[in-house]
């Protein structure tokens, strides 16, 4: 049984920033959604409340970065980028502020719906010149994003996981390196974030039908290095599938299709996740099955690239994680 | 001290009116320019750099150095255009030209006050050269880019602010252009500004009532600009924009644990009554006809008190 872990990012924040005080916690009137309450309460000078004016604390993060702070900026992943845009290329990333851009609730992740869904924050961080990607696929992970974030020299956006994180890796992050979780010669699998955890539920079924597995996790996703991502590619008999939670343009599987094109790798890829169409309200398990981000979807995925069925029923694929959409804390789950 | 020295060679009024002349004769030279900002904002800019900002001695070369390239972790020799205004050391103050379209006239005002040279302005607006049209973070003077309006206040509270943390005395000032009170953000800073208590951050505002558009009432009214700013909790001094005195009064305006805007009232066409002609496209004047270059070259001259420039043939 999975380990699962509550509030990780609370205590990593806290621990990570009375190291280093040169560290800032910025807000945007999200403060316990971004597990940052406890530390607003214990540590106010280190805390600037910005309110609900992204605009402005996007540039005001950049001023920080010049006078040689390290904010770290807390809101839900979507309102960094959509609302602000061009603060975030003006104030942050073209003069490469070293602004550590918390984005919460990535993907389906939230019940929000629409406005609060950030599905297309991937794409629209890959365009952006000087800007780095890290995404968070578990506990660990989420314990480590500080630290990682923090070490690289100019802005980064994180897609960091709340609330109950299951423990699926037990070593941080180290920015730039996959982790290989399985090394089949059949298939090899692309994943990021949460749609990891839908990959390891279906990885026992497909190896029971016969499909040898190969595994990758990214966790840095932006800058990327083609060259061990080629290696594994060219280790599998018969193509690529990518899952993630975000639309399936300008994503991970853009980005597996971008190396595999430039390399002139002649395999096939199945790109899953978002198909050109916004998300709505709904819980996280119901909105990974209604729009395919599950172990299922990976399984019919995988069957689509190999061309055949794999009889893989519900019933096989490892059990999902339940957990309470409206838990006692935040009774909006939001 | 070599920043001394810099300062006062000339008198205020000697480097508005500079301000006003080298603008003219650029513009004169190239066809066009922005000369209705230079007429506004001469005694403001001259004020600043002549008077009131305490800055150092300029960190680089008074010839500009071309275009180096943008920020990128692959070229580690890119600096901005700050160094023209000194060092940014702790006691010394900063400054954002936050309407990037002023650059003209900022560069104008540099070389004025003996910061660049005037061979600086004949790489205005070139290819490969880093004196750009609307100024970058690499032009000579400029320290961010301001050239999407409404962010320059922004950026500076949030330097403000962590240069109150560090106990630096340097202040740090924004030159503001009236156009952007109609973007939300300069709400948004002016709110958090005040909320923070940040009152080491101080903006001198050209309100000249001009956008691109024309004049400002006709593209969107922006009503009482001191009311606002007070409503939400910034303090606000109306001054005549081309009164040192006033500006001198003014930036001594209490404004304990908030931002002091000065909102200097100013003329288009100031130094340049001809201009009113071509009210209300004043935002980037490019002569019609040569016909209307030789009258513009003529009247102004006159009223600046100047021979007309000999701009040659062609353009």
């Amino acid at each position: 049984m999975v380990e699962i872990v509550n509030r990780p990012y609370e205590k990593a924040f806290e621990r990570y920033a009375r190291a280093n005080p040169e560290v800032l916690c910025l807000s945007a009137d999200l403060t316990s959604s971004c597990e940052i309450d406890k530390f607003r309460d214990k540590y106010p000078e280190q805390f600037l409340s910005l309110g609900m004016a992204e605009q402005n604390m996007l540039s005001f993060a950049g001023g920080l970065g010049l006078a040689g702070f390290r904010p770290f900026i807390h809101t839900f992943g979507v309102f960094l980028y959509r609302r602000p845009y061009d603060q975030l290329m003006a104030s942050i990333a073209y003069p490469r502020r070293k602004v550590r851009l918390m984005g919460f609730l990535p993907g389906i992740t939230t019940p929000g719906g629409m406005t609060h869904q950030a599905i297309e924050d991937i794409a629209v961080m890959r365009s952006i010149p000087n800007m780095t990607i890290l995404e968070t696929g578990d506990a660990t992970e989420v314990e480590s994003i500080c630290e990682a974030a923090d070490s690289i020299d100019g802005p980064v956006y994180c897609r960091v996981l709340r609330g109950t994180v299951p423990r699926l890796f037990d070593t941080p992050i180290e920015v730039g390196r996959m982790r290989e979780l399985s090394l089949g010669d059949d298939v090899l699998i692309v994943t990021s974030g949460i749609t990891t955890e839908e990959a390891l539920r279906a990885k026992g079924a497909l190896e029971g039908a016969g499909v040898s597995v190969r595994h990758l996790h990214l966790n840095t996703i932006k800058p990327f290095d083609a060259e061990a991502m080629l290696d594994h590619i060219g280790s599998v008999r018969h193509g690529v599938v990518t899952l993630e939670n975000h639309v399936t343009e300008g994503g991970i599987g853009s980005l597996l299709a971008e190396i595999m094109a430039d390399n002139g790798v002649g395999k096939k890829l199945v790109r899953l996740g978002l198909k050109d169409t916004y998300a709505h309200g709904g819980s996280r398990p119901y909105l990974m099955k209604y729009y395919g981000l599950d172990a299922t979807a990976l399984v019919d995925g995988v069957g689509r690239l190999l061309g055949r069925d794999l009889g893989i029923g519900e019933e096989q694929l490892a059990a999902t994680r339940v957990e309470a959409v409206h838990s006692k804390e935040k009774a909006e789950a939001l | 001290m070599a920043e001394a020295a810099l300062k006062n060679t000339k008198t205020t009024e000697e480097v508005a009116f500079g301000i006003r002349a080298r603008v003219f004769e650029h513009a004169m030279r190239n066809n066009g320019g922005y000369l209705s900002q230079a007429c506004s904002a001469a005694e403001q800019l001259a004020w600043l750099y002549n008077e009131e900002l305490n800055l150092g001695a300029p960190t680089l070369p008074m010839i500009p150095k071309p275009f180096g390239g943008v920020p990128s972790a692959s070229n580690p020799d890119y600096h901005t255009g700050a160094g023209y205004n000194g060092p940014a050391e702790p006691e010394y103050d900063r400054l954002f030209i936050a309407p990037a379209h002023y650059a003209l006239v900022a560069y104008a005002t540099l070389i004025e006050v003996g910061r660049m040279a005037p061979e600086g302005l004949e790489m205005f607006n070139k290819d490969g050269s880093s004196v750009e049209m609307i100024g970058a973070e690499h032009s000579p003077g400029m320290e961010v880019h301001n050239g999407t309006l409404g962010i320059g206040f922004s950026t500076a509270a949030g330097l403000a602010w962590g240069r109150k943390r560090r106990g630096e005395k340097g202040r740090t000032w924004v030159y503001m252009s009236d156009g952007e009170v109609q973007e939300g953000q300069t709400w948004e800073a002016i709110a958090a500004a005040s909320h923070h208590g940040i009152d080491n951050l101080y903006a001198l505002m050209d309100v000249n009532r001009q956008q691109c558009d024309g004049a400002m009432n006709s593209v969107m009214e922006v009503g009482d600009i001191k009311e606002k700013i007070e409503a939400f909790g910034g303090v606000a001094v109306w001054v005549d924009g081309h009164d040192l005195d006033q500006m001198r009064a003014a930036v001594r305006t209490p404004h304990r644990g908030k931002p002091l805007i000065i909102l200097a009232n100013s003329s288009p066409f100031r130094g340049m009554p001809y201009l009113q002609l071509r009210f209300p496209r004043l935002h980037y004047v490019r002569f019609k006809s040569e016909r209307e270059r030789a009258d513009m070259n003529r009247e102004i001259a006159r009223s600046l008190g100047i021979p007309p420039i000999d701009y040659g043939k062609g353009h």
